[in-house]
């Protein structure tokens, strides 16, 4: 489906065929979701990355940013210019979070680490992924990761032998050499448990943000390319997720100015991390 | 900054500019025969996925391209069957075949979709394509050197050959041309065939050398800035392949300048800049008058002679 106005009659059908839960599952369908929920109080609605919400509305959202921890902490370990390549969408909290969790713990690992960003204002177009990525690969980056939806850039990065991460799901099969590992979204269990709440009638509007410990960020198998030193880091972090004692997003962080933003030990709350739009040191990016 | 980043650069531009180049030639001839195609993101997206399956089954992409112009055309003669024998508007006719075609693009891929193919790079041996600095001469896709020894031979076809010559008439004046027994349908078919051809042939560039994959929409709009290729090449073959490099550099400028950390100027103006930059350049023209008026009198018009 468009994610613009075509996307109401559709809902409205789902919503007349007799559904009682339904899941919008893309950011595009915010306004379209709110606008049919309210002409169906009776129907539940679950809406993917939103930040509007109603009394049958519910949003719910992943912690990509745990997994770009990981990745970062890959990156950085097996970079060896230690100028790594980040090709995302758009300036919205989701990305920069990504970025910044990238950034932060590729720096953990190689402290004079530096990213730098590309949005290319999409988050689907091959051709231009292609060429983003091989801009990034002649500025000097060795490891590039992408925060748009195509295979594309782990393609260019296969050519030329380097290396990348996948996005959303395993995409080993397009670049079996270049595909270190990938952030998979996990959804499954998060409707599962909708599903009955709407059942036995414990269902109310919530806003959800999963990640490690709920089992909705998972790190796809590595490939061999990556040594088993860096495979017990990233193991690490994805444990320290787990059990709480890891948090990317915690002091200190200074911004790309050099500004302290985030004192020593502090831990960045949900809230602010949900509105962040500063990037942090070591980011190199046009806006 | 070292001759191998410029070098690197450059391979970057001819990349993002050989499929318009190839589509914008194309819908040129097209438009030089009086028909105004807006189908050509849809033939690019056929031809993108003919010639992504074509290499499936074949394992050989000179078949695959073959396949992609194949696809490209027989989706361009549906387009030409609705406006040359049933007098349909062309701009509504041109605006469904880009619907039909990103439709019918993505069911036939379906099946194709999470498969890669090799990619179609230089067939040079790789002391030329790989060397530090003879790819910049060699290390090309043969569809590079295609689209650019078409800039010259559609030059020469439309200038100096009899055919070219009764092309550009039934596109001046089709009446008149169909008067002194030129059959004007017959040469629009050819036309429009050969559009879609070359479209196909560009999209085929995404799914085979770019990104060898097939996904739906993968053009993303490429098609467009094609059709306004042409207008802003003023309909002339050597412009076309200047403006296409331009729109090509301007693409890949977008690129740099964000990934260097210039923020000089906000993103969307660049991506902007092709039709900006095409409209900037039709203003130009028009402000010539007549004398640089150089779309073809019958472009977009129905073909209704009187007997």
């Amino acid at each position: 489906m468009a994610e613009d106005a075509s996307a109401i009659p559709v809902l409205r059908d789902l919503a007349q065929q007799g559904c009682k839960l339904i899941f919008t599952t893309s950011y595009g369908y915010m306004d379209q979701t709110l606008q049919v929920a309210g002409e169906f109080p009776d129907v539940k609605f679950e809406h993917c990355t939103g930040f509007k919400r109603a009394d049958n509305v519910s949003t719910y959202n992943s912690k990509f940013h745990e997994g770009r921890a990981v990745l970062g902490t890959i990156a950085g370990k097996m970079s060896t210019s230690g100028v790594l390549g980040y090709l995302g969408s758009y300036k919205v909290p989701e990305v920069v979070l990504g970025v910044n969790a990238f950034a932060l713990a590729a720096q953990k690992q190689n402290p004079a680490a530096t990213v730098k960003l590309v949005l290319i204002d999409s988050w689907f177009d091959p051709p231009k992924e292609a060429a983003a990525t091989e801009t990034l690969i002649n500025l000097g980056c060795d490891i590039v990761t992408t925060h748009t939806d195509s295979p594309g850039p782990l393609q260019i990065l296969e050519q030329k032998g380097l290396h990348g991460f996948g996005q959303g799901a395993d995409m080993s099969a397009f670049a079996p050499n270049a595909h270190l590992t990938a952030i998979e979204d996990i959804w499954g269990p998060y409707y599962v448990e909708r599903t009955k709440a709407l059942l036995d009638g414990s269902w109310a509007s919530t806003d959800t943000w999963d990640g490690f410990k709920e089992g909705t960020v998972v790190i796809a198998p590595y490939s061999k390319d990556v040594p088993a030193d860096v495979a017990a880091l990233a193991d690490g972090v994805q444990a320290g997720y787990k059990d709480g004692s890891y948090d990317i997003f915690t002091g200190p962080i200074y911004d790309q100015d050099g500004n302290l933003k985030v004192k020593e030990g502090e831990v960045m709350a949900l809230g602010d991390l949900a509105v962040m739009d500063w990037f942090v040191k070591g980011v190199e990016s046009a806006s | 900054m070292g001759i191998d980043f410029i070098i690197a650069a450059i391979i970057t531009v001819v990349g993002l500019t050989t499929p318009i180049l190839l589509a914008g030639l194309g819908e040129l001839v097209v438009e030089k025969s009086g028909v105004l195609n807006l189908g050509v993101e849809g033939m690019m997206l056929m031809g993108a996925i003919s010639g992504f399956a074509v290499t499936v089954f074949t394992f050989n992409p000179w078949f695959g391209v073959l396949g992609a112009a194949a696809g490209g055309a027989l989706a361009s003669l549906l387009f030409a069957v609705l406006v040359l024998q049933l007098n349909s508007n062309q701009v509504a006719t041109g605006l469904a075949l880009t619907i039909f075609g990103t439709g019918l693009s993505s069911l036939m891929g379906l099946s194709f979709t999470g498969r890669i193919v090799v990619p179609f790079l230089s067939v040079f041996p790789d002391s030329l394509a790989k060397h530090e600095y003879l790819q910049l001469i060699f290390g090309y896709s043969p569809i590079v050197y295609f689209a650019l020894i078409m800039v010259p031979l559609t030059t020469w076809f439309l200038k100096s050959t009899r055919a070219g010559l009764i092309l550009r008439a039934v596109g001046e004046n089709d009446l008149s041309a169909h008067s002194i027994g030129y059959s004007v349908i017959k040469v629009r078919y050819a036309a429009i065939a050969f559009g879609g051809a070359m479209a196909g042939i560009g999209g085929c560039y995404f799914s085979m050398v770019i990104t060898p994959m097939w996904a739906e929409k993968m053009t993303a709009g490429r098609g467009w800035i094609a059709l306004a290729l042409v207008v802003f090449a003023g309909w002339r073959t050597g412009r076309l392949l200047a403006g296409a490099y331009f729109f090509g550099i301007l693409m890949a400028l977008e690129l740099y300048a964000k990934a260097s950390g210039f923020s000089f100027l906000p993103s969307q103006f660049w991506a902007a800049m092709p039709y900006a930059m095409t409209v900037v350049a039709l203003s130009f023209i028009s402000s010539r008058g007549t004398a640089g008026a150089n779309a073809p009198a019958c472009l977009g018009k129905p073909f209704l002679p009187s007997t």
